[in-house]
């Protein structure tokens, strides 16, 4: 029998499973995830949130989902057919692949790959296609301008983004996403976790903002920007196409929250190398990290303002950008004058 | 070689460059648009997300209400102020009972005054809160719209334990108020103005200082003094201009001349100041508020000569003139003396006004309402223009237009 697995169609069937171990967690943490950020967000405004459907409205997601199903979908006259559909299949894949090489434990990742964080960084920026193509096909005018908002903010976070993981990259000596935990596996004084967001903070923070960004999440959201352009991209979107945004847009911000865990909160590593920390599993320790983070995502949410187009752009470029080549060139110089960079370079 | 020399620096250029035409184009912003605020309809000729031109297209909420208020009797017409502009109902329903008061010549009892200049006050707070929340929404932050609408939801519990209704109160009536405020309601609003400070504290806590929040409205549709009044602005968004013009303060109404307020005045003119102008007169509303609570005394709510105000129930089940007043006051109105006036308001957006022209009738000959948010909505042109559109956004959410209001 386990001979088997080691035949071409049992390595398969082993990947399939492996993938859809992550996947239907994953998906169901989505529609977990609209619920939790409905709930966060009705704490935050003095509501109560979906409290009608199920105990505590835990079936809402699913209400909802059912609702989308039913729907019809509407795709415009003047609309692209093909590329109007493909979009959101697009968005909502590209959320779903980028996930196999995120690792969930020592080893437990589907793809152990060694560039790692360059195939989840081209996954991410991949994604913007989804929206322009939206946008495009659309052939209606919010949608356009939803696209073309889209496009500029994406080039404009993808650049600092990429200096901030290459900060990380240079304190760590690997692109593989494992390695990349498993460097910040010990423990300063024996009890201070490694973690690469306390030396290097200010990467942290631009990280997770460019993530905010990347993910269109207020206060950045100008794609779909609600009071300017209506809804931006998806404007013209129905039924199941639509829920294919939706669920693409929030499993991107798990995404996301998954790669700065990953690279800067030590992954599924423990906070403290001693019990009763070490009793957790792993997987369970990336997601209360995860959780974390998208709860910052939906606090900010409910918190800021929107980003102008130009004003976003300014902070991406004039901000960012310059601040992230800096501390790129600062670490690197540390680690050469302390000798600390990895392999003995 | 002469060739050469004669060749302007013009031709030079037009044989160098070439002149390539960049079309704009025109999107409908409205009347199904989110920040819309209701029904407006804007045609954006807009380069990119640069607003060349905005051009406001009114009427889509158009009920003629002036001309069917000139076939309803005077108290007939009062609740079409209400549903003017539907934020500020109690605000306009003041200035028509003023203009009606003037042309009869009758004085509302002390406590019917003090009672409408606290509602009045009551109204502006209702309105700002919803105002600043909406603005901020449209700006793109979703939690203080939720927040204002808790507060609000105290203030229309006043109006209904006063009026009976939450929002179209008709409650002011020429000569006073319909009745009196109910037990206990004196103190559920001292109660309630104690606690709305520490309120305002925590809304500014999200917007006033937030670099966000600063960095879309700080020099966004700025409008000097000059212009302002031009446009036939009011208010706070003339005050944010720096015009220090409030008709509470400049022609002062009911108990408006007896009670302490500053009143707040902006410095830039821009969407941030206008911002700023209606945090500070919601503050200022509350002590107006709390002051007229104090000076309030017990005593008729309306005046008591019953050609101008219904008799009580009781003295209608004894007294045969009483149910004669009551039925000729409920059928046929009054008959007010011919005359016109001009009598405005400071509304929470400005100047609310009403030309009332009597033909000595029971029904008004003409009743020409100035609408506050029309003259602000027509400066929207001048302010938007080579901004981008999330600024028209803010722009439009800045003036406080509501439709009811600006199309009647």
């Amino acid at each position: 029998m386990l001979e088997f697995f080691h035949t071409p169609l049992g390595h398969v069937i082993v990947v399939f499973a492996q993938a859809l171990a992550l996947l239907v967690p994953l998906l169901i943490g989505v529609a977990y995830l609209t619920l939790a950020e409905r709930k966060v967000l009705a704490a935050i405004q003095l509501r109560r949130g979906p409290n009608v459907v199920g105990p505590f409205g835990l079936l809402q997601p699913f209400a909802d989902a059912l609702k989308m199903l039913m729907k019809e979908t509407i795709i415009p006259s003047g609309a692209n057919r093909g590329l109007f559909l493909l979009a959101p299949m697009l968005t909502f894949g590209l959320a779903m692949i980028a996930w196999a090489v995120i690792p969930v434990n020592d080893g437990w990742a589907i793809a152990d790959i060694n560039v790692g964080v360059l195939y989840l960084f081209a996954i991410s920026s991949l994604g913007v296609y989804g929206v322009i193509i939206a946008g495009w096909a659309s052939n209606s005018k919010y949608p356009f301008m939803g696209a073309m908002r889209s496009a500029a903010q994406m080039v404009s976070y993808e650049v600092s983004m990429g200096f901030v993981i290459v900060t990380v990259l240079v304190c760590v000596g690997s692109l593989n996403l494992t390695d990349i935990v498993q460097s910040q596996n010990h423990y300063w004084f024996g009890f201070i976790p490694a973690w690469h967001f306390i030396p290097l903070f200010p990467m942290f923070i631009i990280f997770f903002i460019s993530a905010l960004a990347e993910t269109n999440r207020s206060p950045f959201d100008l794609p779909e920007g609600e009071s300017e352009i209506v809804a931006g991209f998806f404007v013209e979107y129905s039924s199941m196409s639509f829920a294919l945004f939706f669920l693409g847009e929030y499993a991107n911000m798990i995404l996301m929250s998954a790669m700065t865990a990953s690279l800067f909160l030590g992954g599924w590593l423990p906070p403290f190398p001693f019990a009763p920390f070490t009793w957790l599993p792993g997987p369970l320790w990336l997601i209360v990290k995860i959780c974390f983070l998208l709860f910052v995502f939906i606090w900010v949410r409910g918190t800021f303002p929107r980003y102008r187009y130009d004003q976003l752009m300014r902070l991406g470029w004039k901000v960012f950008l310059p601040f992230s080549l800096f501390w790129l060139v600062l670490t690197a110089g540390v680690m050469m004058a302390f000798g600390w960079l990895p392999h003995g370079v | 070689m002469t060739e050469l020399t004669a060749a302007s620096p013009a031709e030079i250029a037009a044989k160098t460059t070439r002149t390539v035409e960049i079309d704009t184009h025109s999107i409908n912003f409205g009347p199904q648009h989110p920040a819309a605020h209701g029904v407006l309809r804007q045609i954006l000729e807009m380069d990119g997300e640069v607003v060349e031109r905005a051009d406001p297209h009114i009427g889509l909420l158009h009920r003629g209400t002036e001309k069917l208020i000139e076939y309803k009797s005077y108290i007939q017409a009062l609740p079409y102020f209400d549903r003017l502009d539907y934020v500020s109902p109690m605000c306009q329903e003041h200035a028509f009972a003023l203009a009606v008061e003037k042309l009869l010549g009758i004085t509302p009892p002390e406590r019917g005054q003090w009672i409408r200049t606290m509602f009045a006050e009551i109204t502006r707070i209702l309105n700002h809160l919803l105002n600043l929340t909406t603005y901020a929404l449209d700006v793109g932050a979703i939690t203080p719209s939720l927040w204002g609408f808790e507060e609000r939801e105290k203030l229309m519990e006043f109006h209904e334990a006063a009026s009976g209704a939450r929002l179209h109160a008709n409650y002011f009536r020429p000569g006073g108020v319909a009745k009196d405020l109910p037990a206990g309601l004196e103190d559920r609003i001292a109660e309630w103005a104690e606690t709305f400070p520490k309120f305002m504290d925590d809304l500014e806590g999200l917007l006033t200082s937030n670099r966000i929040w600063k960095q879309r409205t700080v020099d966004i549709g700025v409008l000097t003094a000059e212009e302002a009044l031009a446009w036939g602005f009011t208010g706070p968004c003339l005050r944010a201009s720096g015009v220090p013009w409030d008709l509470r303060r400049a022609q002062p109404y009911d108990k408006y001349a007896e009670v302490q307020f500053d009143i707040a005045i902006g410095r830039n003119g821009d969407c941030y100041d206008r911002y700023l102008m209606r945090i500070a007169e919601a503050r200022e509303s509350v002590k107006i508020i709390q002051q007229c609570l104090a000076k309030m005394k017990p005593g008729p709510v309306k005046v008591q000569d019953h050609k101008f105000s219904p008799p009580t129930r009781a003295e209608m089940k004894r007294s045969m003139e009483a149910l004669i007043h009551h039925f000729k006051l409920y059928t046929e109105g009054y008959h007010v003396p011919a005359g016109a006036t001009y009598t405005a308001v400071e509304s929470p957006k400005g100047e609310f006004g009403v030309y009332l022209v009597s033909d000595g009738t029971n029904r008004p000959y003409r009743c020409k309402i100035r609408a506050t948010g029309f003259a602000h909505l027509q400066a929207t042109e001048t302010m938007a223009r080579r901004h981008m559109l999330a600024d028209a956004v803010a722009i439009i959410g800045s003036l406080d237009i509501v439709f009811g209001e600006i199309d009647r």
